[in-house]
């Protein structure tokens, strides 16, 4: 079975992240990038997925030239090899462009069954790219999978929502995004980490993939972010002094938040 | 960047310089997974294995998953990873514990290393792939109760009968030795000293672990005990003769020593900046007061000049050209200058500094052992005084 797994390097949540003041796109040398958390989470998947039924796991990125560090990090882990597009005319694509330059790439990727993705990515957030990019490629698109299990030609998934958990199934192939609960990531082993260097990692530009620079970037993007103001400081709370009455107090408080 | 969350700009205080800029894709990707891998399995406990005095013995199966043990020596499932490589694991490792850097050290350096270069292929096949997967732990006998910075001056010795060898003898602060499946005992024999692989449950192999330690307590010392120790005949490695034995294992651990105690000394100095960032006394953050930036900066310069050393060494080990004598340099200066970060990161911490709520006293503890270890800071010294004159002033 072979399966593309999307990878996102984003900033790192630990690091401060911020917006440019020129266009509102992210300010990625500011920040250190890492590869998404949820995505790790993406690849361990596949890497089960193909620990149980074969085949080959690629990684495919769009991002500026640091997202190799991503995809290096995907291979340490296991992944089989890696597709890059990077263009500078992609700068500032919104998640319609993304997923539609992302289905371009997944193109040029051999007999795909499965295409795994993270459920929301920690900048954008959009947590839109996953189905759009099943929408381009007319797949079926089964999200925020909390289990994920494939049977001959068929995939069935945990679906978890607020409201419960839904199992659902569809013929492959098929596009799964994953939630954070799917399984814990392993880490790069050191072995791995030195045979990532010799695993191919394939860079294409729009005209590799076959993407039209009129249809990309921010110049060209449907969307576009107008004004960002940062989150205010958070307040100092509410302080309960204890006149022997502090348990009830604090009670009565949650209660009131409707968190009890 | 805001003066609001000190742990978002540490990372970046403790390499000033930028000294990690000189590492290749893997290096840094092999310090940020052991990082991870100490953040999520080590810092959460470290300090109940510490005042307990337990090594965390569950942890070895997963440090060989991750490929740390060996790392550096290639074939028979270890990862063959650069000097660098293997030196910033050292780093991120001893930024969490040195107990945990030194389980690593003797395992991949001591242990492992004499038998990847002096073994035999059978010696080899049978410990290595074990060894460097963490389901066999290994340590290395040198020192004896009165034998230490002199170490030709042992007395466990190994004689032959029939085909059989016999070793009789004690050993001392063996880090590892009582988790053993194998010991590396270095004996003298009638043509020198040589190494000895003995197997833990050999009848006459015995071992006692010292338990009233201030230093280094979630890491295993212990004694070896070897009455009438009888082995076969391929228990000795075939490769080597004499103290370069013994002595050429120790330069690859101190290389590791040279880099882990820039972890310690940097996990010290982020604890001291943080502190003094938000601690407030006389109305404001004691970090304004200009004594304690004095300490700040010179903390940071020393750490600095430490990481650049260590990088410096761990090129020259991968370009082949790293002497015994550099070694001495930076075993000298590095342990010496984390010694006197860690001491001065406890002053900023005021009596918060003795707590074990703050890593800063537990690292100063088993920086004391570093300091002994591998060669004291004294015997380093009259290395370089001999590299240096010419003249030996150890004996
Ligand atoms: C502050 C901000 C606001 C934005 N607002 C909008 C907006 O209102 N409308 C809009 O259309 N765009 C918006 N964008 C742009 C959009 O977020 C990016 O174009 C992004 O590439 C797609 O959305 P996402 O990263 O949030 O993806 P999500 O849909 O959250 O990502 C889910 C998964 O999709 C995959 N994926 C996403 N991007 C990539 C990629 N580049 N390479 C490989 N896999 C990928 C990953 O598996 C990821 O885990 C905004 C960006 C920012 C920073
Ligand atoms: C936690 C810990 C773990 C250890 N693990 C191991 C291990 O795994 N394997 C192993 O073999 N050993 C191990 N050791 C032992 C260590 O290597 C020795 O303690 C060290 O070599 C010093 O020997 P010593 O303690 O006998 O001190 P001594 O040699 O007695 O030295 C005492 C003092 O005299 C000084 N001195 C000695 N000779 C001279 C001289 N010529 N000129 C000037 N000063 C001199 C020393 O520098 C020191 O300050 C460990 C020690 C510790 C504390």
């Amino acid at each position: 079975m072979n399966i593309v797994v999307l990878v996102k390097q984003v900033p790192d949540t630990n690091s401060e992240r911020r917006l440019t003041d020129s266009d509102h796109t992210l300010d990625r040398a500011s920040a250190d990038v890492v590869l998404d958390e949820i995505n790790e989470r993406a690849v361990e998947e596949a890497l089960r997925l193909q620990e149980a039924h074969g085949g080959e796991v690629t990684v495919v990125t769009m991002g500026p030239d640091s997202a190799t560090d991503a995809l290096r990090k995907a291979l340490s882990m296991g992944a089989d090899k890696a597709v890059h597009l990077s263009d500078a005319a992609l700068h500032g694509s919104d998640a319609v462009q993304t997923a539609r330059a992302l289905a371009k790439v997944i193109g040029t990727v051999e007999g795909v069954d499965l295409v795994l993705a993270g459920n929301e990515a920690t900048d954008g957030r959009m947590g839109a790219v996953p189905a759009m990019v099943a929408e381009v490629l007319g797949l079926p698109a089964l999200t925020h999978a909390r289990k994920v299990e494939v049977d001959g030609s068929t995939v069935r998934v945990e679906r978890e929502t607020d409201e419960g958990v839904a199992f659902v199934e569809a013929a492959l192939p098929a596009l799964v995004s994953v939630g954070e609960k799917i399984n814990e990531p392993r880490y790069p082993s050191f072995k791995g980490i030195m045979a990532a260097k010799k695993k191919p990692v394939t860079t294409l530009g729009l005209a590799d993939a076959g993407i039209d620079a009129a249809e990309v970037g921010l110049a060209n993007a449907a969307t576009t972010v107008v004004e960002a103001a940062p989150k205010p400081p958070r307040s100092g709370g509410q302080k309960v002094e204890d006149a022997g009455d502090g348990g009830v107090r604090i009670a009565e408080f949650l209660a009131a938040q409707k968190l009890i | 960047m805001s003066a609001a969350a000190p742990e978002r700009t540490t990372a970046r205080a403790g390499d000033l310089l930028d000294v990690d800029r000189a590492l290749g894709d893997e290096e840094r990707l092999i310090a940020e997974t052991v990082r991870r891998f100490v953040g999520e399995h080590v810092l959460p406990e470290i300090e109940g294995w510490y005042e307990r005095g337990v090594f965390p013995r569950e942890l070895v199966p997963e440090l060989g998953r991750l490929g740390v043990l060996g790392m550096h020596l290639t074939g028979h499932g270890c990862a063959g990873a650069s000097a660098v490589g293997y030196g910033v694991a050292c780093r991120e490792l001893e930024a969490a514990d040195s107990g945990l850097r030194s389980f690593v050290s003797v395992q991949g350096s001591l242990a492992m290393f004499p038998i990847w270069r002096y073994g035999s292929e059978e010696q080899k096949r049978r410990w290595l792939p074990g060894m460097a997967a963490g389901e066999l732990v290994g340590c290395f006998g040198l020192t004896e109760p009165d034998s230490g910075s002199d170490p030709a001056s042992m007395r466990t010795s190994a004689r032959r009968d029939g085909r059989d060898w016999v070793l009789n003898g004690r050993k001392m602060w063996i880090t590892n030795g009582g988790l053993a499946d194998v010991a590396v005992v270095w004996a003298r024999t009638d043509d020198g000293v040589r190494g000895f692989l003995v197997p833990r449950g050999t009848p006459g192999f015995t071992t006692r672990d010292i338990h009233r330690k201030m230093s280094m307590r979630a890491s295993v010392t212990s004694e070896l005990v070897l009455d009438d120790v009888r082995l076969p005949e391929d228990a000795v490695l075939p490769g080597v003769v004499g103290m370069r034995g013994p002595l050429s294992c120790l330069d690859e651990a101190r290389f590791g020593i040279v880099w882990g105690v820039v972890g310690a000394a940097r996990t010290c100095f982020e604890t001291a900046l943080s502190y003094a960032r938000t601690r407030e006394q006389f109305g404001r953050p004691i970090a304004g007061f200009q004594l304690t930036q004095q300490k700040l900066v010179d903390m940071a310069v020393e750490l600095n000049k430490a990481a650049l050393l260590a990088h410096h060494l761990g090129q020259l080990k991968d370009a082949g050209a790293l002497t015994p004598e550099q070694i001495s340099f930076g075993k000298l200066n590095n342990v010496r200058e984390a010694l006197r970060i860690a001491r001065t990161a406890r002053t900023v911490l005021g009596a918060n500094g003795i707590s074990s709520e703050y890593p800063v006293m537990r690292h100063a503890n088993n920086l004391e052992s570093v300091l002994t270890y591998e060669g004291t800071n004294e015997v380093h010294t009259l290395v370089l005084g001999h590299a240096l004159t010419g003249l030996r002033a150890f004996q």
